[in-house]
Order: C-alpha cells, then structure tokens, then sequence
C-alpha cells in the first residue's frame, strides 16, 4: 500500500540498524526519550527495539494528551456532563481514563450523556441538533489538536452557536520537555521530537534543547522506518561531536511550523500561569485557556467547576514512566493490580500510554523470542 | 454517584498485595536467586519476574468490578470474557458449558448434536452486502459448523420497536429465507416481541440452532499442539469496516461490502478431505486475534503469526490504518480460523482453496511451546510483539 509500505520496508531497516550499530562506541550506554506516545505507539506495534543494539535504551516521554490529564480534571469533566440538560463530548481516548470516582464509560452507563466524536466539529453538529441542551467539549491534546478546537469555537462564534462551549485541557509540549532536562532523576543523550506537535509549532522551540542543554533533538515521524531514521540521525550528531535540531519529518513538518494554525490558536487562547499534570505536578506556563473575549464559550466560566484537586492513587507511578525514571514494568503494580481492563494510571489507558503500549505488544521475554528465533531453520 | 470509586483503588491493591504475599512459586525466580547469592541482578531477569507475575494475575479468578454494565462488556474482549467467566459459567456452571465453544456439544441415546444461540443487534440493519437477517441466519449456522456439526434447525426470536416499518421488516426476513436455503437449514420455531418506541432500535433478533456431528473427530481449541499449522480462510477484517463505514460517521468511502457468509459447506470439504483438523471457529467478534488469544489459553501454548502472511484487502488495511486500528481485530462474518495438523496442511489448504469462501485461505501461522498463552506476532517490518486481547472494542454493535 503506498505511503505506508515504503516506510516499513524490514531491508531498509536491516540497513540503518546496522549503521545505528557502527556508530555505537565500545562501553557505552545511549538512553533516547521519544516524547511524543505515538512513537512510543509506533516502537511497540512493529517491534522496532529488535533492530536496536543493546547499547541503546529507549525511554518513553510524556508526550500522551490523556495520561498528563489529572484525576482532579476527570472529575470536573465528569461534573459538568452530569448538570441538566448537558451533553459531553471527547474523543474515544479520554473514555477510559480513571477519576477517583470512576471513568466517562462509568458515568455514561449511569445515565449521563457523554458521546465520542472524531473531530471537535461533530459536536457543532450535535449541538445544532439539540438547541434546547449546552454540548460542552472535552478538549484535550497538544499543539496537535489545540488549533481543530480553536478553529471549532471560531466556527461556532460565527454562526452564533449559543449552546456551545468547551471545557479547555489543552496542555504545550515544550514546558514538559524542560521539566525533565531540569529534572535530576535521568540522564539522555538526546531526544526524538514529537512530529505530529510539530506541524503545528515547527522546530524552533527545541532550539535550548541544543543551544543549553547540549542535547541533540530529531524531529521524527511516526512509521517505524522514521524512527530508526531519527535515531541514525541522533546517533550521527553525538559521534560528529554536535548538538542540533534536525527535522527528520520533512514530508510534513516546516521548520517553522504552521502559521495559520498558530494565529488561530492565539486568537481564541492564551496561556494559563500554571497548570496540574498528572504525575509532574504543577508546571508554570504548560497549558492553554480560552481567552476573556471568548468567554460565552468556555466551560470554566459558564458552568460552576469544582476544580477539586485529586491526589493519584499512592501505590501508582504514572509521574516516574511519564518523566522516563521508570520502565513501565519496573512500576510497582504493573500488569497486576494496574491493567488496561482496569487501569489505576493513565499510562495503562491511551494506546499511546507508556505503560499500555508495553503491555498489550511488548509484554514478552524478548531474549527468549530472539533465541527461538535464531533456533529456527 | 457513578460506578467505581477509589474505593476499587484500594481493593484492587489489597487483593494483589494479599496474592503477592501467599504466592510461593514451585521454583525459585532467577532473580531472587541472584540475590540470595549476591550477584547482581539483570534486566532480563527482572522482566521476567514481572511477566511470570503479571501471568499468575492473570489466571487469577476473573471478577466484576464494575457496578453498572458498560459498552466494554459487549465488546469481545477482556470486560466481556471477564462477564461470561464470573457471571453466567460461575452461575450455569456444568461440563457442556464449561469449554465456552461457539456450540455445546449433546450427546442423546447415542447421537452427537450441537446446540447455539446468539443475538444480533448490529447498526445499521441494512449495509453493502447484507442486513441484519442473514447475518443473524449465518452468524449461527457458521457457530455450528465450526463446531463440526451439520446444521439443520434454526429458531429465530424478534425484538421490534414500536413504530418500525414493516417494509424493512419484510426485507429483513425475505434476506432471511434466502440465508436459510443457501445453508440448507430450516427455520422451524420463533417468537416476536414489541417494545414501545425508544426501548429497543428498530429490530433485534436472536436465533438458536441445532446441528448434527456425523464424524469422530474431537475439536476444540484446547487440543491445539506445537507445530499445528494457523490457516484463516479469507481476507479478513471486511464485514467490520464495512458496518463502521456504513454508519455514515466518518466520511469516509470505500468499495466494499460485508462477507457474511454459511461456512458449513466449505468446512465440509475441509473435513471430509482431512482428519487433521484440531479446531475451527469463526473470526467475528474481537476478529482473528481474540481466536488466537483463545487457543493459546486454552490449549496453554504459544502461537506464532506472519504479520505479512495474514490476507487482508487493501481497502480494510487503508481504513484501518487510518483509524489506527488492527485487522487482526476487526470482525469477519464469514472467515474461519482453522488449527490443523501440520502433516495435514497441504490437504487441507486444497480443500479450502477448491471452494469459493476460501480460494485466499493462507497458513499465517504456527502453534509453538514455548511462551504459554502468549499469541506473538512478527511485523512485516520485521520486529516481534505480542497480540492480546482488546479490552474494548473500537466498533460496538457490529451484529
């Protein structure tokens, strides 16, 4: 199939995994964070860690829109859906994701109206369906999805849309980042940069990640082949000596980013002073709220919200995964008490979570599969 | 108050605790007994504490902890495994039951017979390749034929809300008597319902079915052996798309229609041309990969698949992929997966490829000892990982 096949070729990979190995230096450890779920997604689904040299350890980043979603945030979005006459929408994604007093799918089988939506304009749709009810949004994501919801309240204001609003989670990737370089738990040798985030803010705001922290950075798409790519390319910058930020997704990121994207982003947003995340806490600066011009359309200010904040459960380690200090299974209740059927942490409920990527496709002895395999005819 | 508090939280980290505690493995783990010595423990050994740990959780009891029923529980997988375990096997326990295979076996004054049963709810009732009625006359005759049995009654239970047409009902039941004739089977009993406008969506209907078994062989996945070969005999992952691109949601078109189909004629010539048959069922529900899931549990092995051996259309991969989906889960209504006797493929894959449902039927895979109840699947690109069961489905109400 074209555009996905020519990026999954196992000769071209056979190829740069064998450049990856030459540039590895005798004695020594490599640790790269991909930031971004997707390619912690992308790693797991086509088994990319059997092509890496011991020597190279993958650390998956915090770059999952619903495991930095705190409980206490679950439980607002829970709390406004449950008023009269209100329907919620989210993406399937935030579905599972565990309050303390349970999911959406919860409170939906317990008669509040919460429907799943594709893109944030379907709830346009519904609420021009349901004049007599107010559709709040659950928005949740990155820079990747922030201007789709910028661009849904704009469409909305302009067809004076009076019972719609949304209820803003959007959270920015580059405090994050920054949050762990300053973190003192873990030493990287580089990262791969989110691509999809990137489309939309361009290469620039990695340029400390070079310029201070001396770190090389490869923006990286999301076939397995990009990624192996990005770390070639990393692997490249470290033996040269250099600290760069290099777009290896060229086919859809400009250096620059997304102009348009970014000015309607300003235009409905601006930056909220501080904002929780689950697992890192506070960070100052690392989220997005509706501006006080658009205020009939944000669910802060409409609805009374509780904004109670939720301790996480104690015995869940969902902090440590999100910053890389822990291996998903190196978590306490991995797999036993934490499962995607039942998921005490976010990391266990997105397909983009650290720790269910791990445990629905790399839950295996992966010495004993390499083995078998080498025993084979 | 809705379902779960934390209070489930804690339970959950008390019971594993508890387990924790009282679980003495036979053997001792490779890392505690680094320990002991003092050597230092690797990686690997670790990992595996962890995966031999979260393999005793497994088989653990299953339990509902949910307070109200969710979409989760109809959807194939974990949540809906965990309901059939710890509700209906624990309440209706016997021997019959207790294999949970697509049929129970009978056995009356010498005569083995096959009994179904299963509801169809799909949305939409009308879509590119069928409706709601031969799915629902073809869904239980393919339960008894992969059971091994011929099938010959079928019963069929209406529940129709108020203010459903009636021209849609006689198109529905027009499909079904056409289904009936090409599978050779009789429906001979039935019953109809109404409920008022808004308690039921348009039309379900439920069939029972009763089949023959006119042959010796013993089948069911628990019989799975290393070195068995895994044969799907079709493209899978159609009638799936087809009813989630059916529902208009996604605004996305494609050519294609469902593949309901009767699988008793093909499984037929399958066993009359082989005795090496171990196991069949039908990819619906939870599609090929919640099959494997099964076998390897049941039959405590391991199964190895080609991701690039499996047959899917490029129109199912495309939409898949571009809503980051598997088709190892997408739904099938007239693909089977056979266990065979390695020593018995060739005439095996020969008797599927003669009959028209199975001119693509392909070996995508083997049964291995090693790694117990893990289904492990090499990437076309060339990795390994492994494939388990869904916990929800991405597509609820596809039949």
């Amino acid at each position: 199939m074209r555009f996905v096949d020519e990026f999954r070729s196992a000769d071209k990979a056979h190829a740069l995994a064998a450049r990856i190995t030459e540039l590895c230096e005798p004695g020594r450890q490599y640790k790269f964070m991909e930031v971004c779920g997707g390619h912690t997604h992308t790693i797991y689904k086509h088994g990319l860690e059997d092509y890496l040299p011991e020597a190279i350890t993958l650390v998956h980043g915090p770059g999952c829109p619903v495991c930095v979603i705190p409980m206490g945030r679950v439980d607002d979005a829970i709390h406004l859906a449950s008023q009269p006459d209100t329907i919620m929408t989210s993406f399937g994604d935030m579905m599972r994701v565990p309050g303390s007093q349970g999911s959406f799918f919860d409170a939906k089988a317990s008669g509040t109206d919460i429907r799943m939506v594709y893109s944030p304009l379907d709830s346009l749709k519904i609420a021009r369906q349901h004049p007599d009810k107010r559709v709040v949004f659950m928005a949740i994501g990155f820079e990747t999805t922030t201007p789709s919801t910028a661009m849904t309240v704009l469409r909305a204001k302009a067809e004076g849309l009076a019972n719609f609003s949304v209820f803003c989670n959007h959270v920015t990737i580059v405090p994050a980042i920054k949050a762990i370089l300053d973190s003192p738990d873990l030493r990287l040798d580089g990262f791969i940069g989110p691509g999809h985030v990137s489309t939309v803010i361009g290469c620039r705001p990695y340029e400390f990640i070079a310029a201070s922290y001396g770190k090389p950075v490869v923006v990286a798409g999301f076939e397995p082949l990009d990624i192996l790519q990005s770390i070639y390319l990393l692997m490249l910058q470290i033996s040269e000596g250099r600290s760069e930020v290099e777009n290896q997704y060229t086919r859809v990121v400009p250096y620059d980013g997304n102009l348009a994207a970014l000015t309607a982003i300003n235009q409905v947003m601006e930056l909220r002073p501080y904002f929780e995340w689950r697992g890192l806490g506070f960070i100052t600066h690392s989220a997005m709220r509706m501006r006080s011009e658009f205020a009939s359309f944000d669910a802060e200010v409409l609805f009374d919200v509780p904004g109670v904040r939720v301790a996480d459960p104690k015995a869940c380690q969902c902090g440590e995964v999100l910053k890389g200090v822990l291996k998903p299974w190196e978590c306490k209740v991995f797999g036993t008490a934490c499962t995607p059927e039942t998921p005490i942490g976010t990391c266990m409920v997105s397909p983009e979570g650290a720790c269910a990527a791990y445990y629905n496709y790399g839950r295996m002895n992966r010495h004993r599969v390499v083995e078998v395999e080498l025993s084979q005819p | 108050m809705t379902g779960q508090g934390t209070n489930w939280v804690d339970e959950a980290l008390r019971e594993h605790e508890e387990h924790a505690a009282t679980e003495h493995p036979a053997t001792e783990q490779p890392a505690t007994a680094a320990r002991r010595r003092g050597r230092p423990v690797t990686q690997a050994e670790r990992e595996q504490q962890v995966l031999d740990r979260i393999e005793a959780a497994r088989r653990r009891r299953p339990r509902i902890r949910e307070e109200r029923i969710t979409m989760s529980h109809g959807a194939g997988g974990k949540a809906s495994r965990t309901l059939i375990e710890a509700m209906f096997l624990d309440a209706f326990r016997n021997p019959l039951l207790a294999p949970l295979e697509d049929a129970a076996e009978l056995r009356i004054n010498g005569s083995r017979l096959a009994l179904t049963t299963d509801s169809y709810v799909v949305s939409p009732l009308f879509f590119p390749g069928g409706d709601i009625g031969d799915l629902a006359v073809n869904g239980t005759v393919n339960d008894l034929a992969v059971s091994g049995a011929t099938p010959l009654y079928l019963s069929a239970g209406f529940v129709l809300e108020e203010g459903f047409a009636v021209a849609d009902l006689s198109r529905i039941v027009a499909s079904m008597t056409a289904a009936a004739a090409v599978a050779g089977v009789q429906i001979v009993t039935g019953d109809t319902k109404v409920v008022e406008r808004g308690k039921a969506d348009g039309c379900y209907i439920n069939t029972a079915g009763v089949g023959v078994i006119e042959h010796d062989l013993t089948l069911g996945v628990a019989t799975a052996q290393p070195g068995d070969a895994v044969i799907v005999s079709g493209p899978v992952g159609d009638h799936g798309v087809t009813i989630m691109l059916a529902r208009g949601e996604l605004d996305i078109e494609a050519d294609l229609s469902s593949d309901t189909a009767p699988l008793n004629g093909m499984i037929a010539s399958l066993l009359a041309a082989t005795s090496g048959v171990r196991a069949m069922r039908d990819a619906t529900r939870g599609g090929v990969a919640t099959i494997l899931n099964e076998v390897a549990t049941s039959a405590g092995v391991g199964v190895v698949v080609e991701e690039d051996q499996i047959p899917v259309r490029t129109v199912v991969r495309g939409a898949a992929e571009l809503l980051g989906i598997d088709p190892m889960y997408v739904a099938s209504e007239g693909r089977l997966v056979a266990i065979v006797d390695a020593a018995e493929t060739g005439p095996a894959l020969a008797a599927l490829h003669a009959h028209p449902l199975g001119e693509q039927a392909a070996v995508i895979g083997h049964i291995t000892g090693d790694q117990p109840g893990i289904v492990l699947l090499k990437t076309a690109f060339g990795g390994t990982r492994i494939v388990d069961l869904l916990v929800g489905d991405p597509l609820p109400r596809i039949c």
